[in-house]
């Protein structure tokens, strides 16, 4: 049965989900100006979404053992966003930094989306593992509710992809976007906070 | 029947005859598309090979290799106009080396410095087209913006830039930002020019007039009759004026005149910005924030 609360949290994965992508995308063309936009600046940026959406799915995994809650859920998404400002505000000292000191822009691209990428991607990996954890409530139906997760928050990614790539850049300079998403996503953060508040709140009511 | 059989014997001659008439000499596949050296009658071409169709990059009079074939080469010429004897030339998208061949031969002592992303590209250069490398004449690969972001850094100057790194197809976007142009600026001698090959058509003409602008105030557009290519000369801090142009068309035309630029044609060709602005005042400026030109190459 989809509750109001399921169907948030599908939402809120199908929104990171969008996020991920949109900001893995707009990556490249924040490293062009330094790094290029040869087939290896995608090396990089691929390989640092891949490795830190990794750490994430163990981090998130792990958090959701003990007292797992739809705030705590809310709080991954306001961390998340915090840690998506600094790519707006500080890339480019960041990459200016790094190509003044590495010639290669290999190693340059790949230490640039390392710094700007890392920290946030892993708070972005790190809830779809809660999800699950919030939406399984028997064992039987744990694949399919991680089925059906995963297809939402794919989803998501697809459609981030191609709307940012197709839409998004034609209207938007690339740092409102990434500012767009870290508000969307702290939004979200906050309503799902809410929304638990609400509902402890309604718990009491009716037991009173 | 008969009717049939005719047509049938014409598409065949038309085809064998196509096919006969233009010859792959040599293929490749680069790291970044495919290369195609084509050879059709006296006429040999490098090609890029896409799906939709092969657009020709660089072309050679193989019994005279010093005669240019494309008009924007020759337009870009133009630039001799505004400077006289460039002592540091800087090449962004070699092609098969003909600006960089012409501008040796014209002043030996220049050094030239050829900027190109795809080695496979100055190979076929070297192999096909006769690219002349010296000690004066080198050639670096990397991405043009890597290039003058290092000489930036390093305090270097050119008093000739030329920007040749766009295909038809594809917009190297990060090439075509008033950051960009902001850090060319900032490697341009004193006294010298930008020389910029880009689009006549499309949506984007305007878009990149409009950022040139914002840069490097008044231009200059060099444009053939046929309107397929414009030259931007940009950069200079002086207009020249009519008899200046005249006196330096005089100095230049035979200079010029055995590798078939005629630059008193070319000299009526120049539209001053100065004089009137072909795009409007609002026009949105491109940068590294917002550069979809490839979106807006339509």
């Amino acid at each position: 049965m989809l509750t109001k609360t399921n169907a948030l949290i599908y939402f809120l994965a199908f929104s990171s989900g969008f996020s991920i992508m949109g900001i893995e995308l707009l990556g490249g063309r924040i490293l062009a100006p330094y790094f290029g936009s040869s087939v290896h600046i995608w090396g990089s940026i691929i390989t640092v979404f891949m490795l830190s959406l990794s750490f994430g799915y163990l981090l998130g995994g792990k958090l959701s053992i003990r007292h797992p809650s739809l705030t705590k859920y809310g709080l991954i998404f306001l961390v998340a966003s915090i840690m998506v400002v600094p790519i707006a505000l500080f890339a480019e000292p960041i990459m200016a930094f790094i190509f003044s000191h590495i010639e290669d822009s290999r190693y340059g691209s790949l230490l640039a989306s390392t710094a700007l990428f890392f920290i946030p991607t892993i708070i972005l990996g790190m809830i779809s593992p809660y999800s699950v954890r919030l939406l399984v409530t028997n064992s039987e139906r744990s694949g399919q509710v991680a089925g059906g997760l995963y297809f939402v928050s794919t989803l998501g990614s697809a459609l981030g992809t191609i709307i940012t790539s197709f839409y998004m850049v034609l209207a938007f300079d690339v740092n409102t976007i990434i500012l767009g998403f870290a508000g969307v996503l702290g939004t979200l953060g906050l309503i799902a906070i809410s929304f638990d508040k609400l509902k402890v709140r309604e718990a009491v009511y009716a037991q009173a | 029947m008969h009717k049939l059989k005719l047509l049938f014997i014409s598409i065949m001659a038309l085809l064998f005859s196509a096919h006969s008439m233009s010859n792959v000499v040599h293929k490749e596949r680069s790291l970044y598309r495919n290369l195609l050296v084509e050879e059709t009658g006296d006429l040999r071409c490098l090609k890029f090979d896409e799906k939709t169709r092969q657009s020709s990059q660089s072309c050679m009079y193989i019994s005279d290799p010093k005669k240019l074939v494309f008009n924007y080469t020759k337009l870009a010429f133009s630039s001799l106009l505004l400077i006289d004897n460039p002592k540091n030339v800087l090449i962004i998208g070699l092609g098969g080396g003909t600006l960089s061949n012409m501008i040796h031969e014209l002043y030996p002592k220049a050094h030239i410095e050829n900027v190109e992303i795809d080695p496979s590209v100055i190979k076929v250069a070297r192999d096909y087209f006769n690219f002349i490398e010296t000690d004066n004449v080198t050639t670096k690969v990397q991405d043009g913006r890597i290039f003058i972001k290092r000489a930036a850094l390093k305090s270097q100057q050119f008093d000739w830039i030329i920007l040749d790194a766009f295909n038809g197809d594809y917009i190297p976007e990060h090439l075509l930002t008033k950051e960009f142009f902001e850090e060319i600026k900032s490697v341009l001698a004193e006294g010298g020019i930008v020389a910029a090959n880009t689009f006549s058509s499309s949506k984007l003409y305007e878009h990149e007039s409009a950022t040139y602008h914002a840069v490097f105030g008044d231009f200059i557009n060099v444009t053939a009759n046929n309107n397929s290519n414009r030259i931007i000369l940009a950069g200079y801090n002086k207009t020249p004026t009519e008899q200046q142009i005249a006196q330096r068309v005089k100095q230049l035309a035979p200079l010029l005149a055995p590798y078939d630029v005629d630059i008193e044609a070319i000299s009526q060709r120049m539209f001053f910005t100065k004089d009137g602005k072909d795009w409007p005042s609002d026009t949105k400026v491109l940068t590294d924030q917002y550069s979809p030109a490839n979106l807006l190459n339509f």
